[in-house]
Parts: structure tokens; C-alpha cells; sequence
């Protein structure tokens, strides 16, 4: 079984609420639950809508077929009947109508009318459809009772009851799902499995200036920043925002800054500044379509090529995509390691699809999570050199203020060993070297892609972060029908591990690189490293995600 | 206690001499020590500052001092906080920190060397060039009305504004110090010839128009304080122009107050398991 519940309507009819807490009651029954959200950019009207998918097993992405449309106003029935399955079924709160001929048979017309009138709460009829689609899937009320009491409390929750009631009784069971064995699990979205990440490694510092869709990130740690404890600043602009952590980082505390496109485009000067004055720092750049402002609240993954170059000068960096929520948490907090250990920036390179859509996933395993500052304990006598020359280009670093007679000197400008200023050519030269020996070092550290699919695939797909979990499932079912097909999905993706890349290359007689973007950044990016070139591009730019059934269809018609 | 043996890269009678001076005597008066220091400072001849001064050093961006010293400062409350650049640095490219370092009012200390010109660059304007100023890319003179900071960081409601003056080392070292002890933002614009590219405000024009503000100017006041901010040209005051008590922002902040320094917070990652059992 397989489900796909969308709830459509314009910006403001409360969409996300109930979005939520469908998704909660179907979670609470144990199924595996997906929830994404498509928003326009606006606060009131438009179209926007919501889509829960439900199964007995894991669902990775969102699906293009629907199961049931819940039509907050007509407009959602016009632009998405055509996406109903065979037997799917419609629910309106509006009296008939609007309703096109061939779907009236489908269609359930619930009375907001009515339901205002007996539950006496002007809010409450979306709660009614909610319980008209638990019925429809012979699911128990109870699941959405217990839901409305922790999400609405007193006369609210009466009337939301009844309303519940009323749905419930209008509808008759259609399809059958059976939730799976019970099973633990945690329902996130990715930008707060970055965030609870950035907590599990110590983050104590975040400086952000709000910007869709990385603002979630920082409001969810600024709601526990008293807990944790965390600072989070709000600053005046991008600039600050980055200048800020790195002045915190350089004092010796975990710190990290996060924003989209254009605010990073702003923070290229202060990744160049992290570069030279060997700052470690984490920056999560979460990718909406551009250029400029382009669509605020959609995706993309364009901006691969601006992280990995933003910044003048040559320095050592390190860009992980994100693939999924538990690959986020476990990024991220590997990702403060890496920064300090290297004294480098690190990127956190994410998307609007894997920001906002929220999936049951295992608990993320805490134990697996270590810190690592990297920082000197002692220091030698004499003074101390912040930029030391070593062999791994590695200085000791200590932490301003905590050794008395030790003065920790960092220089935007090119600097000696002590961190002064200097244009010595020799120095220059030694210290350019010095940061690409971290560079080299760092090339260990890199994890490979993960692969999914057939042991021997004749046509090899490439992709990277958020197109994870739409690829896995269009992988393993064209598997299922006899197609070689396999996928690497790079996570670290600057510098470009390419061990897998190669192994797999060989095999396989197409290479395909499936991409968010227009241009097909990850395949420049391994011609470069690599030499291989990519037989196939499939690349989307609409600003919606790639679905399993778009990559299934894409590699039918134009690579299988 | 602050001296260091270093060349320095000013021009001959620079007036960054005097502040440099002024700032070690008055961090000598303080009882504190180098480690406990730290300078923020931008791009510019006045930015080299923390260079030739034995302190810790955040010698970053053209224009951002004061975004990596507020963060600093955020991270480690115990450290002595100093931002130092010139006013192109400060009220051009870092306009826009100024303004909201003032509403945040975090205890650091701004010194602002103002030589109304930029001085790294050779000569161009500014925000605190006269107008109709000549420079080499101002051929015409500048067109631009000059920038107030004394008055704009008393408008966004500072609590310390004092104006001082890089020949008078003395007074200088006690304006510092008296900065340095204010809970809050402290700005200190300090006036300082180029002798390369300003050629109009020289020692002799400064001699000639600088004087300290008597026991009777009352620094509380903030009506005495805007005029004083605003007299400029034939005669200008030096001294602290405005002060009173702030609620400064680390002792209201409530994960900086209720925290030791935040540098010193231990880390376990196990701690946070409590917030990801919220999602169950
Ligand atoms: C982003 C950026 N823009 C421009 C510059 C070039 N620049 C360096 S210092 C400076 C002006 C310096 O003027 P000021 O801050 O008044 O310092 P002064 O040299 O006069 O002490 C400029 C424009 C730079 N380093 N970085
Ligand atoms: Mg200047």
C-alpha cells in the first residue's frame, strides 16, 4: 500500500495545521509518513498545498499520483483532478457545483455550513475533512482525536470533536490500509535535523539574518536557546552575520551561520576571511531557485558551483550535500568536527525540498555523535604561533584569553607564523603552501558517494543531496522490472571523492547525471576531477522537486 | 605591559601614532593583562593598530571590526573587547554594523580613528570629508554632506559618545580607560591627522580649534549633549560628550547572563537527545 493524501487551498486556509496533523494521526497509527509542502511565496490567496504520503514501508519522497484531494477551494480540484488515481476520491467544503461532472461520483461534499453551525467554531471544518479521509482508509477516529487534543485545547478542542464526528460519519471506507508493526520512530524535517545536529555537536553560537528556506534553522535553536544553551543572533545583514561566527569561532566556540543564495553571496568576503585566517566554521547554504531572488519558497540545486568557488583566493573548504534528514543530523555534527580539526570553512549544502519536507525516520543515535575540538591543551614556551609551520599544515590552536602570556594574532592579511602581517615573498609562498597541505590532508577524511541499486548496472545514474530519496525509489522499482540501473548520490561532494565514481563508471555503459539545476553542476564538477564526462543529462529547473515517478518516466523515455 | 617591539607601516608624524600611544597607556592604567584583550579591527592605515600592541588580534575585513568583535564578545564575556579602525572602515563600509552595534550595546569599546580621509588608499573621501573637500577622485570636491557619528550614535541611542584627539596622548589614555570601564558600547570618534592625503585638517587646524569640555558640561544631559555633538568648524569639543547608565545587552540577554562565558560551557552530545525526543 501506498498513499497520497494532498490538501490544497490558498495561503492563509491553514493548510499546513492540517497537513500536520493528518500526518501526526497516520504517524501515531505507525505508518511511514511523508509530508511536503508546496508554498507560493505569499502570505495570503495564491495556491498552495500540502501533500501527505503514507505506506508500511519507508517512503523517501513525495508521489505524483494522488489518492485523495481535500479542496479547501475550487481552484485546488481544477489544477490537481488530474493527478487523482483510477478510484481516487475527492473532498470539498463548498455545496456542489463546482465540482466537474465526471468527478461527482468521487466526490464528497462535506458543508462547511453545517459543520460551523453544529460545532459552533468557524475553524474547525478542515478537522472534518481530515476524519472524512480516515474513514475513507478505515482508520480509526481515535488517531485524530488523540492529535486535536495535544494541537487544540479547550472549547477549540470540543468543536474540533465535532466537526471530527461529522466528517467521519460522511464517508465510507474505499481503501485499506494497514499500518505496519509499531515501530520508533521520530517525524523531522531537514532543517531541524540540521539544527539538532549543530546541538548534538555543541554549537553554542548561530548568527543568522532570516531568509527562506534557511530561517527554520535558527528558529528552531533560537527556541531552545535558554536550554541548550545556544546564543542566537539575529544580525543586521549576511555580512554580519558570518563576521559574527567567525569572532566567536576565533574565541573558541562552536559556531555556525546559515542562509540561502543570495544571503551567502553576501558572506563570500567573510569564507575567504574563514580561508585565510584559518577560522573553522560551519555554514548551512540552503538552495532555492535564482538567480537573484528567483522563487523564494522552491527549489534547486543551483548554487553547487557558487559554494564551491564563493570566496577569492585559494583555500581548503569542505561541501557536504545533504541527502536526507538522518543524513543531516549526522553531517552536521560531523561537520563542526571537520571544521575544527582542518581550521577550515565547512558547507552545509541543502535545498528548500529536503528543508521543509518532514519524514518518520529512525531516532537519530546520539552515541554516535562525538566531539572533537582539536584544539591545543599546552602550548610551548616562547610565542605561541598561531600559523606554525608543520607538515600537515596543521598549527596548533589555542583559544584567546586561556593562556596567560599567550596572545593568539589573526590576520585577514597575508600573516607569518605569528599571525603579523607581512609581504614577504618567502613567507607568502610558505603559507600558501601550508593551507594546501591542509587541503591534501583533508582528502581522507572524505566519504563516498552511497550507492543504490543492482550489483552490475549498464546505465549509472549520478545525483547529489536532497534528489536521494526520489532516485533511491525510481532505482529500486526499475530494478524491480529488470533494468541494470544503479545511482551513486554524493553526500561529501567538494573535494569529489571519485573511488566509487571510477569503480562504478567502469561497469556501467551510460552515465547519467540527474540534477535540480539547468546546467548540470555535478557533472562539470566530475569532468573536472575526473575526466569523465557524462553521456546524459536529465535536469529539472521548474522549481519543484524531481519525483520517483519524473525519474522513473525521464529514464524510461530517454536513457533505458 | 602592552608594548611590543614592531615596525610599524604609518608615514612619518601620523597621527595613528598618538592613539596607538593613548591606547596602551590607558589599557596600562586598567590592571589588565595582553591575554585578557582582544582588538578587533578592519582594513586601513588605522586598522594596523593591533599589530604594534601586545593583545590578542582579530585583524579582519575592510569594514566588518565590528561584527567579529561583537562575536567575540558574545562567545567570551570575560574578555576586554576593543574595535579599532578608521572611519571609512567604520561609518563607510561598515556603516550599517554601526548603526545596530549601537542598539545592540554589547560591552565593547569602538575607537574610531578619524583622519577624514581614506589614508590606505591614498586620499579618496570619507563619510567624514568636509564637504567640497578636494581629494585626487574628488577633483571637484566632495559633494556629499559629511557624516555626523558623534550625533547619529547619540540618535540611535548610545550611552557613551566622547570625542578625542591623537596629540594629546594623555587625555587620550583616560578617554580610553573611562570607555573601557563603561558597561556598553562605547564610542570614542578620535580625531587624527594624515599627513600624506589631508591636507586641510592638520595639526596646526586641529591646535586651533579643539578644546576640552569644562566641569560644566554635563554629560548626562542629553540636551547639552546635542549641541555639543553638533558644534564643529570653528570650534570643537573634546572630552566625553554624552554618558548615562544602559542596560547593556549581555546583562539582559538571558543565555549570556544565566551562562558562564559561553567559551567555557561544557559539550555533550548527549544533552540535546531531550530536544529530538520532541519529535516522536
Ligand atoms: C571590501 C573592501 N573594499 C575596499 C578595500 C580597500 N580599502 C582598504 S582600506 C580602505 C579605506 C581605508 O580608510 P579608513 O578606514 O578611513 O582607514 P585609514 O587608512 O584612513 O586609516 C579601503 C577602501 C578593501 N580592503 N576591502
Ligand atoms: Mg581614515
Amino acid at each position: 500500500m501506498d498513499f497520497t493524501v494532498l490538501i490544497g487551498g490558498a495561503a492563509g486556509q491553514g493548510m499546513d495545521t492540517l497537513g500536520m496533523m493528518l500526518a501526526k494521526s497516520l504517524k501515531t497509527l505507525g505508518f511511514h509518513v511523508f509530508l511536503h509542502r508546496d508554498y507560493m511565496s505569499r502570505i495570503r490567496g495564491g495556491h498552495n498545498f500540502v501533500k501527505v504520503r503514507f505506506s508500511n514501508r519507508p517512503v523517501l519522497s513525495h508521489a505524483d499520483e494522488v489518492t485523495v484531494i481535500v479542496a479547501l477551494n475550487a481552484e485546488t480540484i481544477e489544477l490537481h483532478s488530474g493527478q487523482l488515481s483510477e478510484d481516487g476520491r475527492v473532498i470539498t467544503l463548498e455545496n456542489g457545483g463546482k465540482v466537474p461532472p465526471n468527478l461527482q461520483k468521487r466526490t464528497i461534499q462535506l458543508s462547511s455550513a453545517d459543520i460551523v453551525e453544529r460545532s459552533g467554531n468557524k475553524r474547525v471544518a478542515g478537522t472534518a475533512a481530515l476524519s472524512c479521509v480516515l474513514k475513507l482508509f478505515g482508520l480509526p477516529l481515535a488517531a485524530l482525536s488523540d492529535t486535536i487534543v495535544t494541537v487544540f485545547a479547550g472549547t477549540t478542542a470540543v468543536a474540533n470533536e465535532t466537526a471530527a464526528q461529522m466528517g467521519y460519519d460522511a464517508a465510507e471506507t474505499k481503501f485499506h490500509a494497514e499500518a505496519p508493526a509499531p515501530w520508533d520512530n521520530i517525524f523531522i524535517n531537514g532543517n531541524e535535523a540540521v539544527a539538532l545536529g549543530a546541538l548534538a555537536a555543541g554549537c553554542k553560537f548561530y548568527a543568522g539574518y532570516p531568509m527562506t528556506p534557511a530561517t527554520s534553522i535558527m528558529t528552531y535553536l533560537a527556541k531552545k536557546a535558554n536550554d541548550a544553551p545556544i546564543l542566537v543572533e539575529q544580525a543586521e545583514d549576511e555580512i554580519a552575520a558570518i563576521n559574527m561566527a567567525l569572532g566567536a569561532s576565533y574565541a573558541g566556540v562552536r559556531a555556525m551561520t546559515g542562509t540561502s543564495g543570495g544571503g551567502f553571496a553576501l558572506m563570500a568576503e567573510g569564507v575567504s576571511l574563514a580561508g585565510i585566517t584559518e577560522t573553522p566554521l560551519v555554514i548551512a547554504v540552503a538552495q532555492r531557485p535564482g538567480p537573484a531572488t528567483g522563487l523564494p519558497t522552491r527549489t534547486e540545486q543551483s548554487d553547487l558551483s557558487f559554494v564551491v568557488h564563493a570566496g577569492h583566493g585559494e583555500f581548503p573548504r569542505l561541501v557536504m550535500a545533504l541527502r536526507h534528514p538522518e543524513d543531516a543530523f549526522y553531517q552536521t555534527a560531523r561537520a563542526f568536527n571537520l571544521a575544527e580539526k582542518y581550521q577550515i570553512p565547512v558547507f552545509l549544502l541543502t535545498d528548500q525540498y529536503l528543508a521543509d519536507y518532514t519524514q518518520t525516520v529512525a531516532p537519530f543515535d546520539f552515541a554516535r555523535v562525538s566531539i572533537e575540538r582539536s584544539l591545543a591543551t599546552a602550548v610551548q614556551a616562547g610565542e605561541y604561533l598561531r600559523y606554525e609551520l608543520t607538515d600537515t599544515g596543521l598549527s596548533p590552536r589555542i583559544v584567546p584569553g586561556k593562556f596567560p602570556g599567550k596572545l593568539v594574532y589573526v590576520d585577514s592579511d597575508e600573516h607569518d607564523e605569528a599571525g603579523r602581517i607581512t609581504e614577504a615573498a618567502a613567507v607568502r609562498k610558505s603559507m600558501v603552501e601550508k593551507r594546501q597541505r591542509k587541503g591534501a590532508a583533508l582528502h581522507p577524511e572524505l566519504l563516498e558517494p552511497e550507492y543504490i541499486g543492482c550489483d552490475e548496472p549498464k546505465v549509472l545514474i549520478v545525483c547529489w543531496g536532497s534528489t536521494y530519496g526520489p532516485v533511491r525509489e525510481a532505482v529500486l522499482a526499475l530494478n524491480q522490472q529488470n533494468h541494470a540501473v544503479g545511482a551513486l548520490v554524493f553526500g561529501d561532494i567538494y573535494p569529489l571523492p571519485t573511488k566509487m565514481l571510477e569503480r562504478y563508471s567502469r561497469q556501467a555503459s551510460k552515465l547519467v547525471n540527474l540534477e535540480q539545476n539547468a546546467t548540470g553542476q555535478l557533472a562539470s564538477l566530475i569532468r573536472q576531477h575526473t575526466g569523465l564526462a557524462c553521456d546524459h543529462s536529465l535536469l529539472k529547473y521548474d522549481g519543484r522537486q524531481w519525483s520517483k515517478d519524473e525519474v522513473i518516466a525521464a529514464l524510461i523515455k530517454e536513457v533505458l | 605591559m602592552f608594548t611590543i617591539a614592531k615596525e610599524t607601516a604609518w608615514c612619518p608624524g601620523c597621527g595613528n601614532f598618538g592613539i596607538l600611544q593613548g591606547l596602551k597607556e590607558g589599557l596600562d592604567s586598567l590592571n589588565l593583562e595582553p591575554h585578557q584583550v582582544v582588538i578587533s579591527s578592519g582594513i586601513g592605515q588605522a586598522a594596523k593598530t593591533p599589530h604594534y600592541i601586545s593583545a590578542n588580534m582579530f585583524n579582519g575585513l575592510h569594514g566588518r571590526s565590528l561584527p567579529a568583535g561583537i562575536g567575540i564578545k558574545l562567545a567570551n564575556k570575560d574578555l576586554t573587547v576593543i574595535v579599532e579602525s578608521g572611519d571609512g572602515c567604520s561609518y563607510g563600509e561598515g556603516g550599517n554594523h554601526f548603526v545596530h552595534a549601537v542598539r545592540r550595546n554589547l560591552d565593547i569599546t569602538h575607537l574610531v580613528h578619524n583622519n577624514q580621509v581614506y589614508g590606505l588608499t591614498k586620499g579618496q573621501a570619507s563619510p567624514t570629508t568636509a564637504k567640497h573637500q578636494q581629494t585626487e577622485l574628488q577633483s571637484e570636491g566632495v559633494q556629499l554632506e559629511p557624516l555626523n557619528p558623534l550625533t547619529l550614535a547619540l540618535t540611535l541611542g548610545a550611552g557613551f559618545v566622547a570625542r578625542g584627539f591623537f596629540a594629546d596622548r594623555k587625555q587620550l589614555a583616560a578617554l580610553i580607560a573611562e570607555a573601557i570601564s563603561y558597561r556598553g558600547y562605547a564610542l570614542i570618534d578620535i580625531l587624527q591627522t594624515c599627513p600624506s592625503f589631508n591636507k586641510v585638517n592638520t595639526l596646526k587646524w586641529y591646535k586651533e580649534r579643539v578644546y576640552y569640555l569644562s566641569a560644566e558640561h554635563n554629560p548626562a544631559d542629553m540636551g547639552q549633549a546635542r549641541i555639543k555633538a553638533e558644534e564643529w568648524g570653528e570650534r570643537i569639543p573634546l572630552g566625553v560628550i554624552y554618558k548615562r547608565e544602559t542596560a547593556e545587552y549581555g546583562a539582559h540577554n538571558t543565555v549570556i547572563n544565566a551562562n558562564p562565558p559561553l567559551v567555557d560551557l561544557p559539550l555533550k552530545p548527549h544533552d540535546a537527545k531531550r530536544f529530538m525526543d520532541e519529535f516522536r
